[in-house]
């Protein structure tokens, strides 16, 4: 089952599934720089990565990627208008501030904008908050209160009406489980999702 | 062209896997009149001597060379040791076998600017119009005619392009220049410690040291050859040098306020250790630097501007990379400067890797701070050598080359 060629994370082999040879890519964000590895080596793509952590920048680093230190909220205004094929915002939205400023400047910068979160209303965390009454740790949130790196706690649905609201066209969305695609109730039982966003028609 | 560094590189294996060896300096004389080069202030120069050191060898598809580009006192001695002598090269560390440039795998090359005094023509050269040394006669320079007499040598030595040109402090402002003089001739770029601009603090310093050299009346309006150097105004101008080198806490943790003597001496001679370490070091300069030399450089690099569009002039994408190196704790050229290249390359879609290294030592870090740098500089240079497709990750296989 196992293929080189393909990312490891479940969440990096759908974003590499959805972005075609030879594009421009921006990841916020975006680690040890394992799935730009992979776009650039097996797609051909020209990368550029934005980190914050040292350790995973010098990943990066040794993978032989393009990356600057720094925080991705500051990062974007200086890029011209379309200078993107894909913005990638994965895994780092919850960590962001400027959750709104961040989205349009990546809509400004990319064609298209790749969003992947923990969704905070997996079954499990409903339980432990609603049953439990404790701030709920899972497999996509594993973080204690006191120690996380997360400043926004959003739902799938939550997501869904942002986009709506923000009049973003969502081009497609994949929802992942512990094992697998979750195709039923994702906001109940999908742990991480990812969505591929674009401007809407009114939003120029 | 290579044989030189065949030789060193011999020795070297006798001497230590890890050093470049014995190196020698190389001369390149060009320019010879009618041809003479044309600077940028309007006048010419020739003809023109650079010297230069080259380690490693070239490959056969002449694709390994690195252009390395010095600081405002550096000299084309970059790596290994001069036979019978014992200083190695000012970055020794850095270049050499299996270091951040690998001479193993890379030919890597060295020349001094003109106008230095380390062997290119310089103020101190002769005047052949006169035989008597240029001194103020010589002609004004800015970093594009240093990195235009650089591109003559790059051309005597056959080499279309350079896999890198890459320097810190001036150096880096050359590495820049030669992305916006030359961008089809280099690969990649590492502009480290550097800026797109002087800075009018920047200019200030310089404006003073320029001052304390022309305020000693040794300096004769630069007609001191034949009587020596002015000294005082060179050594005071080095001091104020090496204070911008350092930081407020390299100077704390390397001098403190330790006395020489253990106690005060109530008079003005140098009584605390960092007044004998400026004293020192200002007195070790005169014996090796031209104080119109000095001059010189100081005022070119106070005219160098690559701001607002001039670093890369062409609308289409760029090829070539570049990674920007700052440190924490460097005041003189600091990383905010670097931030501003990173800005401007951004607007061009250029690929960037950039990184503020954390240093107490100030703008001297990016000759001390080694470790680092060679972690960066290594892959950085792998893959634009290689490409990603034999890129494992690990380093590069040695020897590979013919």
């Amino acid at each position: 089952m196992k293929n080189n060629n393909l990312p490891e994370r479940p969440d990096h082999r759908i974003i590499y599934e959805a972005i075609a040879p030879e594009s421009r890519v921006l990841d916020l964000g975006c680690g040890t720089g394992e799935l730009l590895y992979h776009l650039v080596r097996f797609k051909q793509a020209r990368v550029q990565g934005i980190e914050m952590d040292k350790k995973a920048f010098y990943e990066c680093v040794k993978r032989g990627l393009s990356v600057f230190q720094g925080d991705i909220e500051t990062g974007l205004v200086e890029y011209p208008d379309g200078a993107f094929d894909d913005v990638i915002l994965n895994q780092c939205l919850q960590e962001v501030r400027k959750v709104d400023f961040v989205i349009e400047e990546s809509l400004r910068i990319g064609k298209r904008v790749i969003v992947g979160f923990p969704n905070f209303a997996h079954l499990q965390s409903r339980l432990m908050l609603g049953l439990g009454g404790r701030s709920p740790i899972t497999a996509s949130l594993p973080y204690l209160w006191y120690d996380t790196p997360n400043v926004r706690f959003l739902s799938i649905k939550d997501f869904l009406i942002f986009c709506a609201e923000k009049r973003l066209k969502i081009l497609s969305a994949h929802f992942l489980g512990k094992t697998g695609p979750v195709t039923f109730w994702p906001n109940l039982f999908a742990l991480n999702a990812v969505f591929v966003l674009t401007k809407g028609k009114e939003g120029g | 062209m290579v044989s030189p560094n065949m030789k060193a590189r011999t020795k070297n294996q006798a001497h230590s896997e890890q050093e470049a060896g014995v190196v020698e300096t190389q001369y390149f004389t060009f320019a010879h009149p009618p041809h003479e080069l044309r600077l940028e202030c309007g006048e010419k120069l020739g003809p023109i001597t650079l010297a230069y050191e080259t380690y490693g060898r070239l490959n056969a598809e002449r694709s390994n060379a690195i252009l390395v580009l010095h600081a405002l006192s550096g000299d084309a001695h970059a790596a290994g040791v001069h036979a019978g002598e014992d200083d190695p090269g000012w970055w020794n560390e850095m270049i050499g076998p299996g270091k951040g440039f690998d001479t193993n795998e890379y030919f890597v090359i060295c020349s001094n600017i003109i106008g230095g005094c380390k062997g290119s023509t310089g103020p101190a050269s002769l005047n052949p119009e006169t035989g008597r040394p240029y001194a103020l006669d010589f002609p004004f320079l800015t970093i594009a005619d240093m990195v235009n007499a650089q591109r003559h040598l790059i051309d005597h030595l056959g080499i279309e392009k350079l896999l890198c040109v890459a320097g810190g402090s001036m150096g880096g402002m050359q590495a820049l220049q030669w992305a916006a003089s030359y961008p089809e001739r280099v690969r990649s770029v590492i502009p480290i410690a550097t800026a797109m601009k002087h800075s009018p603090q920047q200019i200030a310093f310089n404006e003073v040291v320029r001052q304390s050299i022309m305020a000693d009346p040794a300096w004769r309006e630069g007609n001191y050859y034949e009587f020596g150097q002015p000294e005082k105004g060179l050594a005071v101008a080095r001091m104020i040098g090496h204070i911008t080198f350092m930081s407020d806490q390299s100077m704390e943790e390397k001098f403190s306020r330790r006395l020489k003597n253990g106690a005060f001496s109530f008079n003005f001679d140098a009584n605390f250790e960092v007044e004998g370490y400026l004293r020192y070091r200002g007195a070790n300069f005169v014996k090796r630097f031209d104080a119109n030399s000095y001059l010189y450089i100081t005022k070119a690099m106070d005219y160098f501007d690559l701001s607002g569009g001039k670093l890369i002039r062409s609308g289409k994408p760029l090829q070539t990379r570049f990674l920007v190196i700052s440190f924490q704790s460097d005041w003189l050229y600091p990383s905010y400067q670097s931030q501003d290249i990173v800005r401007e390359l951004k607007g061009k879609q250029v690929d960037i890797t950039y990184c503020e290294l954390k240093s107490t030592y100030g703008h001297d870090a990016f000759l001390v701070e080694v470790e680092e740098q060679t972690e960066l500089i290594r892959h950085f240079l792998g893959v634009t050598l290689k490409g990603y497709h034999s890129w494992n990750g690990q380093g590069i296989k040695y020897g590979g080359f013919g």
